[in-house]
């Protein structure tokens, strides 16, 4: 047994670490990017008039929260091009972990929604606002307040969750140390640091999500 | 210039408006009472097609405001055509519902730029004559949460003018407030009856002031109009039992 830590090793694998690093933050950025504007269409269309809509959404929303995020990733980069459509490790990977996210997010918007009062609605409607205008403009700023710390949590999540992105090859912080712990045969030096790594990432987030929640409060007069 | 003809209106079983007819004409003024759970809130809000009717036909300026002709029948109205009727009324909220997250002048803007389409300075100068107007262009850029109820009632109000309906619903504006502010938003209604030729329904618990400045009170009980006529007539000289009865009821509690 060998549990000394080698500087060396360190020094000399931390660039293709940062490397990954980025890889990391652009997938947890990209995909969340891809949830935010996903969860509130499916947020949206379970409050659509359309039945067999609302229906189909919730069903779906429900089935991608049921299943693991590695089976959607697996099952976008391999059943796809049964249809026809080459994704590559990326692509997939993106829209898998943003679709996975954005069915938490819509639940997270859904609360927020239902948190506005109705008679926001009811003045909406005696000033005969558009549903557009009532949604955009008067709706969904006042249920982004209370949703803002949900969805400060997905996006700790969704950092977390970006390593499943390994299994079909993207090459970010776990695929880079699993690989040079294979390359070097140590482990201890490559796991420690993207463990480093991730808590020196997800640490300020948090705080920023909390400062963000102010801001908007304030921003927003409330 | 608003009829309702044989209104129904029902949650589930519950009978909530009962074959109703009511006319009110331009300009009139009517107050609306009764007792909690009779059907007044349920009439003005189905007036500003907040909820939908079982049956009958509501008509605003002549024209059906719950229906569309459509090959020479009546069928429900769609959206569409709401939103062309719903131009010419107008309500005010027993919980003022003003949009927190903009200033006083913001909300009353709001409408008539993006609904009317007025530009920004149109639409700005309008406002600040309302606010002027109910007292509260000192106010115009604090946010709702900064404001008394009786100040947000009152923009409200402009808000709700800003839009320049023909007919004013209130129902109960002053329920949620302070007896010593409950004054200054029954001025601003005060002003509105003399000043100008609104067609108005009230709905409200303040028998004095219903007393003082309507044409005509009616008094409601269980979703039907039991007896309405002058506030003399009606206050001075009730001919119903049930009216007798609500009279006296309130009048012991004041
Ligand atoms: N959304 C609703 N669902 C079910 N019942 C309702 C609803 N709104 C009102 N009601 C019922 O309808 C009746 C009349 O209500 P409302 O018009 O508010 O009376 P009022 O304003 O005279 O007190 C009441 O019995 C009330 O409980
Ligand atoms: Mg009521």
């Amino acid at each position: 047994m060998n549990f000394e830590w080698s500087w060396t090793l360190t020094w000399e694998i931390m660039p293709r670490l940062l490397w990954a690093t980025a890889n990391t933050l652009l997938a947890a950025g990209a995909g969340y990017a891809i949830a935010l504007v996903g969860g509130l269409i499916f947020a949206l269309a379970q409050r659509a008039a359309l039945g067999p809509v609302r229906w189909a959404v919730r069903e779906f929303v429900e089935f991608i929260r049921s299943t693991p995020l590695v089976l959607q990733i697996f099952f976008v980069f391999y059943v796809a091009p049964q249809f026809g459509m080459q994704l590559s490790p990326w692509t997939s990977g993106l829209l898998a972990i943003g679709l996975h996210y954005s069915a938490y997010l819509s639940e997270v918007y859904r609360g927020g929604l239902e948190a506005v009062p109705r008679g926001q609605w009811e003045a909406c409607r005696a000033i005969n606002m558009s549903a557009r205008d009532t949604y955009f403009r008067i709706i969904i700023p006042q249920a982004l307040v209370p949703a803002v710390p949900g969805m400060g949590n997905y996006l700790v999540g969704i950092l977390k969750d970006t390593p499943m992105l390994s299994v079909i090859g993207v090459m970010e912080l776990m695929h880079a140390a699993n690989s040079i712990g294979s390359e070097h045969y140590r482990y201890l030096e490559p796991f420690t640091l993207v463990g480093l790594i991730f808590f020196l990432i997800s640490l300020p987030t948090a705080g920023l999500i909390k400062l963000l929640e102010r801001r908007l409060r304030l921003g927003l007069g409330l | 210039m608003v009829r309702f003809m044989n209104v129904n209106k029902s949650y589930g079983k519950l009978n909530v408006i009962e074959q109703l007819n009511f006319d009110v004409a331009e300009g009139e003024m009517v107050s609306i009472i009764g007792p909690s759970g009779s059907g007044k809130t349920t009439v003005l809000r189905t007036l500003m097609t907040l909820e939908t009717i079982n049956d009958g036909v509501i008509y605003v300026e002549g024209k059906p405001l719950t229906h569309m002709a459509k090959g020479g029948a009546l069928v429900p109205a769609d959206e569409r055509y709401l939103r062309r009727m719903r131009t010419s009324i107008g309500m005010c909220f027993q919980s003022f519902n003003l949009f927190p997250h903009m200033t006083a002048l913001q909300n009353c803007m709001e409408g008539p730029v993006q609904v009317l389409g007025l530009s920004k300075k149109e639409a700005r100068e309008r406002s600040e004559e309302l606010l002027h107007m109910v007292g509260m262009i000192d106010k115009r850029d604090q946010h709702p949460s900064r404001l008394s109820g009786g100040q947000q009632q009152r923009v409200a109000i402009a808000r709700a003018l800003a839009m320049r309906p023909k007919v004013m619903l209130f129902d109960e504006v002053t329920s949620a407030l302070d007896p010593e502010v409950i004054g200054e938003v029954t001025n601003v209604i005060r002003k509105l009856v003399t000043e100008h030729n609104l067609t108005m329904l009230m709905v409200t618990h303040q028998m004095g002031f219903a007393r003082d400045i309507s044409d005509r009170v009616c008094f409601f009980f269980g979703g039907k109009i039991e007896e309405q006529g002058t506030p003399s007539e009606l206050f001075g000289n009730p001919q119903r039992e049930r009216t007798k009865q609500f009279l006296s009821a309130v009048k012991e509690a004041i």
